[in-house]
């Protein structure tokens, strides 16, 4: 029996790292989007230039489900390496195509799938004159198989090519020339094979595909972020090659001269440095990193949260601990980054889960960090950051002014009554008013240190400043409360036992879970966290339900952690459910997990 | 603890262009040990910047963390500082250079900041050749922590625990030469004559310009057996020349001997002029600067004065082809592309 369905299946392409495949599958995934069919390509790659296997996963789903799913109906296995694993993975019932240039072993005997042979590089060799395009464009011939298999209009795919080499048409006449030679090959040998189909659809009429690097980026552009110092790591480094590409097109003068500072340190702890010192001047910095980055970080994490230098850290998230691995995703950063350094310290996070949260959440960031003059960390991830997204288009108030919090300019500093104190509390709510360098002749200079200061921002050592110091800024932290985004809670019904807290990238797959559950008769209310320090209406939420699932993707529940510090919950009252493979959750273990529990806890005879 | 020191200004004090006294570039009073060897160097920052006539409100001091990065503290008090961690400073310098571009920067740091756990973040101020004056306040031990050994200190020196030092020392001087540094000079705590026209002079340098300043501990390494202490720098240093320093706008009134003396013109017209007493080292050149340190070196030497000068080199704003405007002046209109160019921009991901 062959599996059947109209959008709604994953393919897998199995390649090689480094044969030019990303592009070619990422065409697919971009017709499938721009038939306007819900779509959500993984990109499940080595680290590694060339020559390592690498996959990529694409959902389509009618339905709109965009977190994956597990399992393959569909693979493109032309990879040697991986041919016998990807072989086996295969759903029953699904499709296995393959390159007919080699002979499948003896032991491929699967009696419940379906064999699609394609002689990809026959074809190239006859048909492709000029050898150096032959590996790259035997990608392109087995999508235009694939659109032939899966009915797909193939003019979108045409188009696709030419929108993409607009300024380089010449390539994309051999691009073309592959697809049709793909599909026509695969209507002459294979003309109803595939049940497996795609069909235009309404769903997405007004959404763009972005990554969440590209939108993180464009959130700084917008922020006026105006310098930023970065070192390369994996998966965080896409984020500064955009905002250099952004701001090389959008942030010259007429002579060509960039309103903008992009300096690549020698390392991170060099790179937050360079924001916090631009911060420190009155420019709008920040950085990009990943885990290994934010350990390095800790220390200047630590100076700005007590010399009060706001500076955005945008943290990409990647399988830790230690090297991990890099390009596998995670979140498992939260306590690191809500803590970060020694001493007492408390950072803001917040946590996007999709790129327009991206974009949104770093250009507010900025606004945030300056009103409440310390670091504000904005918790991506790999699959967030370097996967196309699905999501609405990204909108910019041209009302809106930025933020920049309490600074001093040269008239209120001449018309201050009373001796002005950097770290003088004049509003009550912990946040003190700031000063840039050269803002007056004689007036609002001070020395900004890591070591103990008074108010007045003088050294000290004297016990009790040091304490009304530290408890200021735990004002503060009350303040960021009211600041930070507030969570997305949904309350199916209100008289319901359960909860499901979630954020970031476990979004996607919680929702499709605790819809399946509830087509089952369990009822979950869902809370999904935007912002730390959590605001009442998280323990609120908490407090309101018997039993809190607590979804997050690393091994030892670190939200859950959190919530039961910040917000004094029993920790029975909070159950995990981790994923950390350093692959996306998925929605099956998600619901599987919170079955699994919930049948334990009728054995103990009924909810607690 | 820093306290400050009296208002009280004498009505006769004498005036700069600015019409600040020397007092206007004074900080509050330091709490370093009598007769520490950092204090000279901070009353040597202060007459610089008063006879180059600085605006105090102009400057900014940054600093590492140790004795000598404790000092911005004790001079120009009217200016902002940022006293940052063990051994960062020139990151922080880099980004307040990139946010604002018209502020002089002044580093200082030790010998502990820099040759050993600032060392990366050393050697990459240098390489991008950052707008700035980095002052190492060099006594070849870690005071605050009681007279460890440091990373400047020579193999076989001894201070007041009476161990010799046991590693190689790194000539913080050479090794900026090496990576490409415009600027570079070293000086003795103990020599204000010479001192200041040296601070003045990388003042007004472009780019990065290092003044390795031996500074004695007067604490714990101010010992006969050591090669950082005031006699044995007294009885061994030796300047590559002797040079005057006149500021842009400056009528040049001495009369030079011809082939004595080489003038070199800074970016903003001012001009230092080198009298070689022997007429042998070429600082203008890297390899002869080199060979120089390591020619006094040999001979147990300490070689001062200007070490190195390239006024020809691009610093990072240069090279970044920033705009002239601070960044941290700009606003919404010159940052924020607007929403119709969003709309364009994300059309390109449909």
């Amino acid at each position: 029996m062959k599996l059947e369905g109209i959008n709604d299946f994953v393919i897998r392409f199995a390649n090689v790292n480094g044969s030019g495949s990303a592009s070619a599958n990422a065409l697919f995934a971009k017709s499938l989007f721009r038939l306007g069919v819900p779509v959500s390509p993984k990109n499940i790659f080595p680290s590694n230039i060339q020559g390592l296997p690498t996959w990529y996963e694409v959902r389509i789903n009618e339905k709109g489900n965009l977190g994956r799913r597990g399992g393959y109906d569909f693979i493109v296995a032309v990879n040697g390496q991986t041919l016998k694993r990807d072989y086996e993975g295969l759903a029953p019932g699904g499709y296995f195509m393959y390159d007919s240039a080699r002979q499948l072993p003896a032991d491929f005997a699967r009696d419940d799938i379906t064999l699609i042979n394609i002689p990809l590089t026959q074809i190239c060799n006859r048909e492709i004159e000029d050898p150096k395009l032959r590996q790259l464009l035997k990608n392109i011939v087995y999508v235009g198989a694939l659109a032939h298999l899966f009915g797909m209009e193939f003019s979108v795919l045409t188009d696709s090519i030419l929108s993409q080499y607009k300024k380089k048409p010449k390539l994309a006449e051999p691009n073309i020339k592959a697809l049709t030679l793909g599909f026509e090959y695969a209507a002459t040998h294979f003309q109803d094979t595939c049940k497996l189909k795609v069909k235009r659809s309404n769903k997405l009429t007004r959404h763009i595909l972005m990554d969440g690097n590209t939108a993180t980026a464009l959130g700084a552009l917008y922020g006026g972020a105006t310098v930023a110092g970065w070192y390369p790591i994996t998966p965080s480094t896409s984020v500064i090659e955009a905002f250099d590409k952004f701001t090389s097109q959008y942030r010259l003068d007429d002579s060509g001269k960039k309103r903008v500072a992009i300096l690549q340190a020698e390392d991170e702890l060099t790179a937050l440095g360079i924001a916090l010192g631009a911060s420190w001047n009155g420019a709008r910095a920040f950085t990009a990193t990943s885990g290994p980055g934010i350990s390095l970080m800790n220390e200047f994490l630590g100076l700005a949260y007590f010399a009060e230098i706001p500076v955005v850290l945008i943290d990409v998230q990647r399988t830790g601990p230690s090297t991990g691995m890099p390009t596998r995703t995670q979140q498992s950063d939260i306590l690191l980054c809500a803590c970060a350094s020694h001493g007492d310290t408390r950072h803001v996070l917040l946590f996007p889960c999709d790129p327009k949260e991206c974009f949104e959440m770093t250009a507010d960031g900025f606004d945030l960090a300056e009103r409440l003059q310390t670091p504000v960390i904005i918790m991506s991830d790999l699959d967030l950051g370097m996967n196309d997204h699905i999501c609405l288009p990204l909108e910019w108030d041209d009302t809106r002014t930025y933020d920049r919090g309490k600074v001093l300019d040269k008239h209120q500093l001449e018309s201050l009554t009373g001796k002005w104190g950097r770290y003088l509390d004049k509003d009550g709510d912990g946040i003190c008013y700031r000063t840039y360098p050269g803002t007056h002749q004689r007036l609002g200079s001070y020395v900004t240190r890591g070591s103990s200061h008074d108010e007045f921002a003088a050294y000290t050592e004297d016990n009790d400043t040091y304490q009304r110091i530290m408890v200021r800024l735990g004002k503060k932290w009350q303040t960021a409360k009211g600041l930070v985004p507030k969570p997305d809670i949904k309350l199916t019904d209100t008289a319901a036992d359960y909860g499901a807290v979630f954020f970031g990238t476990s979004t996607q797959a919680s929702h499709e879970a605790i819809e399946t559950l509830g087509s089952q008769g369990i009822t979950i209310n869902t809370m999904r966290l935007r912002g730390f320090p959590f605001q009442d209406e998280v323990k609120a939420f908490i407090d309101r339900h018997k039993t809190i699932f607590v979804i997050e993707q690393n091994r030892d529940g670190q939200m859950r952690t959190l919530l039961i510090s910040e917000c004094g919950i029993r920790p029975d009252k909070l159950v995990s459910i981790t994923h950390f493979d350093g692959l996306p959750v998925t929605a099956g273990h998600i619901s599987y997990s919170i079955e699994q529990i919930l049948k334990a806890q009728m054995q103990q005879g009924g909810a607690q | 603890m820093s306290s400050t020191r009296p208002g009280f200004r004498h009505p006769d004090l004498p005036k700069n262009d600015l019409g600040y006294t020397r007092r206007d570039y004074e900080g509050a009073a330091s709490t370093l040990c009598a007769g520490c060897g950092h204090d000279s160097i901070s009353n040597a920052i202060i007459n610089a910047c008063y006879e180059l006539a600085l605006e105090p409100s102009g400057i900014a001091k940054m600093s590492g963390i140790g004795c000598s990065s404790k000092t911005p503290a004790y001079f120009l008090g009217k200016s902002h500082g940022f006293n940052s961690v063990h051994g960062r400073m020139p990151s922080i310098a880099t980004g307040a250079d990139m946010a604002n571009r018209d502020l002089v920067y002044i580093g200082v740091s030790g010998d502990g900041d820099t040759a050993s756990i600032g060392m990366g973040q050393f050697i990459h101020v240098v390489r991008r050749n950052l707008n700035m004056v980095y002052i190492v306040m060099n006594n070849g031990c870690y005071g605050l922590t009681k007279g460890q050994d440091s990373a400047t200190a020579d193999r076989g020196s001894a201070g007041k625990k009476g161990r010799q030092s046991l590693f190689e020392s790194i000539d913080l001087c050479e090794l900026a030469i090496a990576i490409g540094a415009g600027f570079v000079a070293r000086g003795f705590s103990g020599d204000k004559e010479q001192l200041v026209p040296l601070l003045k002079a990388a003042i007004t340098h472009k780019g990065f310009a290092l003044v390795d300043v031996i500074s004695p501990c007067v604490t714990f390494n101010n010992t006969t057996t050591s090669t950082k202490s005031y006699q044995w720098v007294r009885d061994h240093m030796e300047a590559t020349a002797t040079f005057d320093f006149i500021p842009p706008r400056k009528e040049i009134t001495t009369q030079y001997e011809k082939g004595t003396t080489q003038s070199v013109t800074l970016h903003d017209g001012g001009v230092i002029h080198l009298h070689k007493s022997d007429g042998s080292v070429d600082i203008t050149q890297r390899r002869p600067a080199i060979d120089a340190l390591e020619l006094y070196r040999e001979k147990g030497r300490l070689l001062t004065g200007i070490l190195h000068i390239n006024e020809s080199l691009k610093d990072t704003h240069d090279i970044l082809e920033t705009v002239e405007t601070p960044l941290n002046s700009l606003a919404e209109k010159e940052l924020c592309p607007g929403n119709q160019v969003l709309q364009q921009i994300i059309e390109t991901y449909r």
